[in-house]
């Protein structure tokens, strides 16, 4: 997958933790937690979700880099390239 | 064949903890013993009416749209919509105290209010009391007991004001008797006071089906009447399940939601092999009439959501010495929230403290007897509170701490569950864990709150 692929990926995995919420808006460079709100539960939830669809484990001390969607992509992009997007 | 999970009880807890393990593969059963799902907050029909057998209203509520809480973080863990619950707000609610009033909705500001102008000596403290509130955080799985009386009584002077505030907090969530923990008291204030009441227009059954059609969507497989009848252990772990018809359902891990001691008399331990002091199931249970009525509550003048009363100097809170207490109860009008559409019927329920031992004792024929006994003097009671609407009654329903035991398993008919939680979740055996009321989370957000912690905290991580 390349960064555009996976950045949908996220996408995909936020827009069902949060259905309700409208991400077209979303600005990759500022913090999930700021625009989403989203709590520790949550970005568990998104390490269990990119865990589920493409078997990578992401450990604890790396959580630090799934700050934004920018530094999410970029710390994917090396688990990821050769996976097959999913679209 | 061997099950990733087997939860026991297909109540909302119970639910809530399957959907996050089915929604991460894992083969899970849910188990129930009745033979419909809800447990304590379950629903049932009735001379062709549907009535709801708890709901009263559905506490932390947040508008449509709301980022932060409980009940958003519990959506997202579903991952449900706003709309599977569609909460109306309520109308307004009050807690009356021989002749005092203190009236709250779900905006916060209004409470302060209403303390400011009927006990203005106080309010700088209660609002001192707010801010420790705010920085409390009550949801730490270490957290440590501290008596909420303590705590209030520290900033606040007017022990009315005290009993006025618990009044609320300890009807719709207190398993212990005349104090509470802090941190319980704190997740009941933000619960009530801070977040507030709303109710789906349909009742419980709205948000019980959803979190089935949710459930069985992901694969996971719910089966009633299949009560668990014991849970076989060997060592420190429990391997398997036996049905009451003998079946046997072999399982990696089960999470029980039938409660700390009911669960543990399922395992057939002995009491000296553990530590039971842990275990000690509470007494704290409740009669409730229920009255459809052939106008609106608000027809006959009755204009609050939920009324709490109490007409004696100080309010008492505990397993009361007669069958039922009188002094205090809780009036609750399910019409008289903001839904899109009325309701099809009026609606009136009056819940009271209730004596379970009584209630278990009577023989049958005298059960009947004494509960149209004290249907009727729960009703005069409540009616030093509200406009006399007994000519409106079109049907009568009332149930007893006999009626919970029977439905839910519950020993002593117990709706708030054991006094001590083991919050963690953590049993005598490494695979047998708990959710629901004895984990300590409850009410109707508390305990799906439970289940996903449970299911994640021990489960999924
Ligand atoms: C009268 C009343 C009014 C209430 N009003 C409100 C309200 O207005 N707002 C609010 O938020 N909360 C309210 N509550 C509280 C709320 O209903 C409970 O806190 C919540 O439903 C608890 O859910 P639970 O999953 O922990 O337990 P339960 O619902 O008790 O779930 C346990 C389930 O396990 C099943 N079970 C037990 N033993 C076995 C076994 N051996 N094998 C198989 N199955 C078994 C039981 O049948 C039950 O279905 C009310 C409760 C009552 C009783």
């Amino acid at each position: 997958m390349n960064e555009g692929q996976i950045r949908q990926v996220i996408i995909d995995i936020l827009e069902r933790i949060a259905p309700d919420e409208d991400l077209s808006e979303l600005d990759d460079a500022v913090p999930f937690r700021e625009q989403m709100e989203l709590d520790s539960m949550d970005f568990l939830d998104i390490v269990m979700e990119l865990r589920k669809q493409y078997r990578i484990q992401i450990p604890e001390e790396d959580y630090e880099h799934l700050v934004t969607m920018n530094s999410t992509v970029t710390y994917l992009t090396p688990l990821l390239k050769d996976v097959e997007s999913p679209a | 064949m061997e099950r990733d999970t087997i939860i026991i009880g297909a109540g909302l807890s119970g639910l809530a903890a399957g959907i996050r393990l089915a929604y991460y593969d894992r083969e899970v059963t849910v188990l129930e013993r009745h033979t419909t799902i809800g447990g304590l907050n379950s629903f049932y029909r009735l001379r062709n009416r549907n009535y709801d057998v708890g709901l009263h209203a559905v506490t932390n509520y947040a508008p449509h749209g709301t980022k932060t809480g409980p009940l958003s973080k519990l959506l997202r863990q579903l991952r449900m919509r706003w709309d599977d619950f569609n909460l109306s707000p309520q109308k307004g609610s009050a807690v009356a105290f021989q002749g005092r009033k203190l009236r709250f909705n779900n905006d916060f500001a209004f409470l302060e209010q209403e303390i400011a102008s009927t006990f203005p000596a106080q309010i700088d403290n209660f609002r001192k009391l707010v801010d420790v509130i705010a920085e409390h955080d009550p949801l730490r799985l270490d957290r440590k007991e501290a008596s909420a009386r303590a705590v209030l009584g520290s900033h606040i002077s007017d022990p009315l004001l005290i009993d006025m505030l618990l009044c609320p907090l300890m009807f719709y969530g207190s398993a212990t008797p005349r104090d509470m923990d802090f941190s319980q008291f704190v997740i009941m204030f933000r619960s009530i006071f801070l977040e507030g009441f709303g109710r789906p227009l349909e009742g419980i059954r709205k948000i019980l089906k959803n979190l089935v059609k949710r459930f069985k969507s992901l694969g996971g497989e719910l089966r009633l009447r299949a009560g668990v009848k014991s849970i076989h252990v060997t060592g420190n772990r429990a391997t398997a399940v036996e049905l009451d018809s003998g079946e046997v359902i072999e399982a990696k891990n089960i999470v029980s939601s039938a409660g700390s001691y009911e669960t543990l008399k399922l395992c057939g331990s002995r009491p000296d092999e553990i530590d039971m002091r842990r275990f000690q199931p509470g007494d704290i249970s409740f009669c409730e009439t229920l009255f459809t009525l052939n106008r609106t509550p608000a027809e006959l003048g009755i204009n609050e959501t939920v009324l709490f009363y109490n007409d004696t100097p100080e309010f008492h809170y505990e397993n009361p010495a007669d069958p039922v207490d009188l002094r205090s109860g809780i009036i609750c009008s399910p019409n008289n929230f903001e839904y899109d559409r009325p309701m099809d019927e009026g609606m009136v329920r009056i819940t009271a403290l209730a004596n379970s031992d009584y209630w278990f004792n009577l023989p049958q024929d005298k059960y009947e007897e004494q509960k149209a006994y004290w249907c009727d003097e729960i009703v005069r009671s409540a009616l030093g509170y509200i406009p006399d609407f007994r000519d409106a009654v079109v049907d009568t329903d009332m149930f007893t701490p006999r009626t919970i035991r029977k439905f839910t398993g519950h020993v002593n008919g117990c709706v708030y569950g054991a006094p001590n939680k083991l919050v963690d979740g953590r049993t005598h055996l490494h695979n047998l864990f708990l959710c629901g009321t004895d984990q300590g989370f409850l009410g109707i957000i508390g305990s799906m709150l439970s289940g996903i912690t449970i299911a994640n905290y021990h489960l999924l991580k």
